[in-house]
């Protein structure tokens, strides 16, 4: 009952204050306005897409790896890489005949067609080229008919499987199986239709068309680098099967022991890995930015504390002759530089999920508010607050009354 | 009248120092004052007696000498207790006011209740009744700048009465206010004396002084005589 009739008073001086200097107020606060949102907007952001990023990444498999000629996280020297020999089919046919732990693998051949049906054409469809097993190395599956089997694929049979974009594009509500449409010009019976992949990082999915890589023009002489992925069965045989791919490849391109490797075993840790050391730098450097404007925000509203406690020079001097003790007009002047900074951090709460979630809608992302994200906001603001407000609040509670009371 | 003397000086010095010239305030003072007196304090300007009422009231404590209040030794206290001894036994009015401007008249009584720690209900009980005393009962819920002059003195003085304090210190009381209501203020003064309050006047002004049954006129930061004025008291009986 006590303290809670004091704190009322100390509300109500700061409540004073703000009313009496709304414009300052504000003015003041914009400094932890800003970098409270600077936090909020980061946190919420880097949120939303690590939600998305871990459910792309689950996509890629962990059981699965990706051999290719470039790493996909480029470190070093980009040229060095870019002479390296591609990768092609003859070292997919020779970790065929030699590898042991993949209990799945497929080449995949990449390419930009246009496919046309009847007399209409849709440009830009992702063309794949692989085996009967893709279906398990990159989990997917169909919806409608069926996938092509391993004689479709060693007999280079013209059929494909189309995804639900290319689907409706073309076909609309009709049934596309069994249907002849043509790839690059060259016709393909349909005998499957993708389930529904969406986007990953914003590249449609559903926009494809998978053929026996033995039926992929020219495939013999693809001269761009192809990618073979293998899979397991047993994580623990993943290192394992690394080991024995790198050893068959390095045998095939008869590397030296002195030599490097020149080409990639990526695996989906890369890619986390990597993203979760740039989701680091950009929250370091973000943090960096927040800190400096608090500090620059917390110096303001010790400023403004400073103007505050002289133009209330002759109140505390009244309060002090009615008995107020340091104690009692240190917390009034706290509770003021509190409430400017909390104003301010709450201002930066809002704006900053605000503002996040515009970035995140465009990309198609799930929109939320932690509770945690709106504390942390709340808690750097309070911290400033407190910081600044003390030095002004120890310097109104050590002013003599009689000068005080005498202050014009 | 009383039993044991509320205010005793021992000996009072006060010596400012103001960059290398030493200002010598008050040259031992020796004071007694009972409970329900009511005493002016009177002196040309420069003769210490603000300096005597800052002492009296607890805003400041003397460089040598002692000061008993209530028998309690208070001339070497902290801040913080004579910040406490203030809010308790002491009660302000002064000639500017000294009213927090943005606080209706009720808060204003309330603070020294706030600082107390005394819980909403009672506080605002309490302030109602002081208001009432120096009949402003109607006026609780305006701000200063709503009231006259003389009406702003009326909740100063209900401010300093609210606490019960064992001395009213009043500082030029009618120093901003024109005679008539000057004299308006000094009536309740009276009435508040009638009631058994312990009064202390600060003035100049030899009509105001004479409403006091003791004046002590200061001199150079000495006492310089003490004058009875037996016919006040004759007057109220």
């Amino acid at each position: 009952m006590v303290f809670w009739s004091r704190t009322r008073e100390y509300l109500r001086f700061a409540w004073d204050a703000l009313l009496a200097n709304k414009i300052r107020a504000f003015l003041t606060t914009l400094g932890i306005l800003i970098g409270v949102a600077a936090i909020i907007f980061i946190l919420t952001l880097i949120q939303g897409i690590n939600q998305y990023v871990e459910g792309e990444f689950a996509n890629l498999g962990s059981t699965t790896v990706y051999v290719s000629k470039f790493p996909w996280v480029i470190t070093g020297n980009y040229f060095e890489l870019r002479n390296r020999p591609p990768v092609t089919i003859r070292e997919y046919q020779a970790l065929v005949r030699y590898a042991t732990y993949p209990r799945w693998m497929t080449p995949v051949f990449e390419s930009m067609r246009a496919i046309e049906y009847r007399n209409q054409s849709l440009e830009g469809v992702y063309v794949v080229g692989c085996n009967e097993q893709y279906t398990e190395t990159h989990n997917i599956e169909t919806e409608l008919g069926r996938w092509f089997t391993a004689t479709e694929v060693r007999s280079a049979r013209p059929v494909c499987i189309i995804g639900q974009s290319v689907k409706e594009e073309l076909f609309g509500k009709e049934n596309p199986l069994g249907k002849r449409i043509k790839i690059n010009g060259f016709p393909y019976k349909i005998i499957g239709v993708l389930e529904k992949k969406g986007s990953f990082f914003g590249f449609n999915m559903d926009n494809q068309a998978i053929i026996p890589y033995t039926a992929f023009r020219g495939y013999t002489f693809h001269r761009r680098s192809i990618t073979i992925a293998l899979k397991v069965k047993d994580p623990a045989d993943l290192e394992p099967m690394k080991d024995e791919v790198r050893g068959i490849l390095r045998r095939v391109r008869k590397l030296s022991p002195r030599e490097n490797d020149n080409f990639a075993i990526n695996q989906q840790d890369m890619l986390t890995d990597f993203y979760r050391k740039l989701t680091g730098t950009s929250f370091l450097v973000v943090i960096i930015i927040a800190t400096i404007s608090l500090v620059v925000g917390g110096i303001g509203i010790m400023n403004i504390m400073l103007v505050s406690v002289t133009e209330r020079t002759r109140e505390i001097g009244i309060r002090k002759a009615v008995g107020a003790t340091r104690k009692q007009i240190m917390f009034h002047f706290i509770t003021e530089s509190l409430a400017i900074s909390l104003v301010g951090g709450f201002l930066g709460v809002v704006l900053g999920i605000l503002a996040a979630q515009v970035p995140l809608k465009y990309m198609h992302l799930e929109t939320g508010v932690s509770p945690v994200t709106v504390f942390i906001g709340f808690f750097f603001a309070a911290a400033v607050g407190l910081l600044s407000g003390l030095y002004p609040a120890y310097k109104a509670a050590r002013l003599n009354p009689i000068d005080a009371l005498r202050y014009e | 009248m009383a039993d044991q003397p509320i205010i005793r000086l021992q000996e009072i010095h006060k010596i400012y120092v103001l960059g290398l010239t030493q200002v010598h305030a008050l040259r031992g003072v020796t004071l007694t004052i009972g409970r329900g007196e009511y005493v002016a304090i009177m002196g040309p300007s420069g003769s210490g007696k603000s300096t005597l009422m800052n002492i009296i009231g607890c805003l400041d404590v003397p460089t040598r000498g002692r000061y008993l209040l209530n028998g309690q030794d208070v001339s070497r206290l902290s801040d913080d207790a004579l910040a406490r001894i203030r809010n308790k036994e002491i009660g302000f009015v002064f000639q500017t006011f000294n009213l927090l401007p943005r606080a209706t008249a009720l808060h204003n009584v309330e603070l020294p209740l706030i600082y107390n720690g005394l819980p909403g209900g009672k506080r605002k009980e309490k302030a109602r009744l002081a208001l009432e005393k120096v009949g402003l009962g109607d006026r609780m819920h305006h701000k200063p700048n709503e009231l006259s002059g003389g009406q702003r003195q009326r909740v100063a003085i209900a401010r300093a009465l609210v606490n019960d304090p064992s001395i009213i210190l009043a500082d030029e009381p009618t120093g901003n206010l024109d005679s008539k209501t000057g004299e308006e203020i000094m009536e309740i003064f009276d009435h508040l004396h009638a009631q058994g309050n312990t009064i202390i006047l600060v003035t100049h002004e030899d009509f105001i002084a004479r409403h006091a049954h003791k004046i002590i006129h200061l001199r150079d930061g000495k006492i310089e005589n003490i004058e009875a004025m037996t016919q006040s008291v004759e007057e109220k009986a």
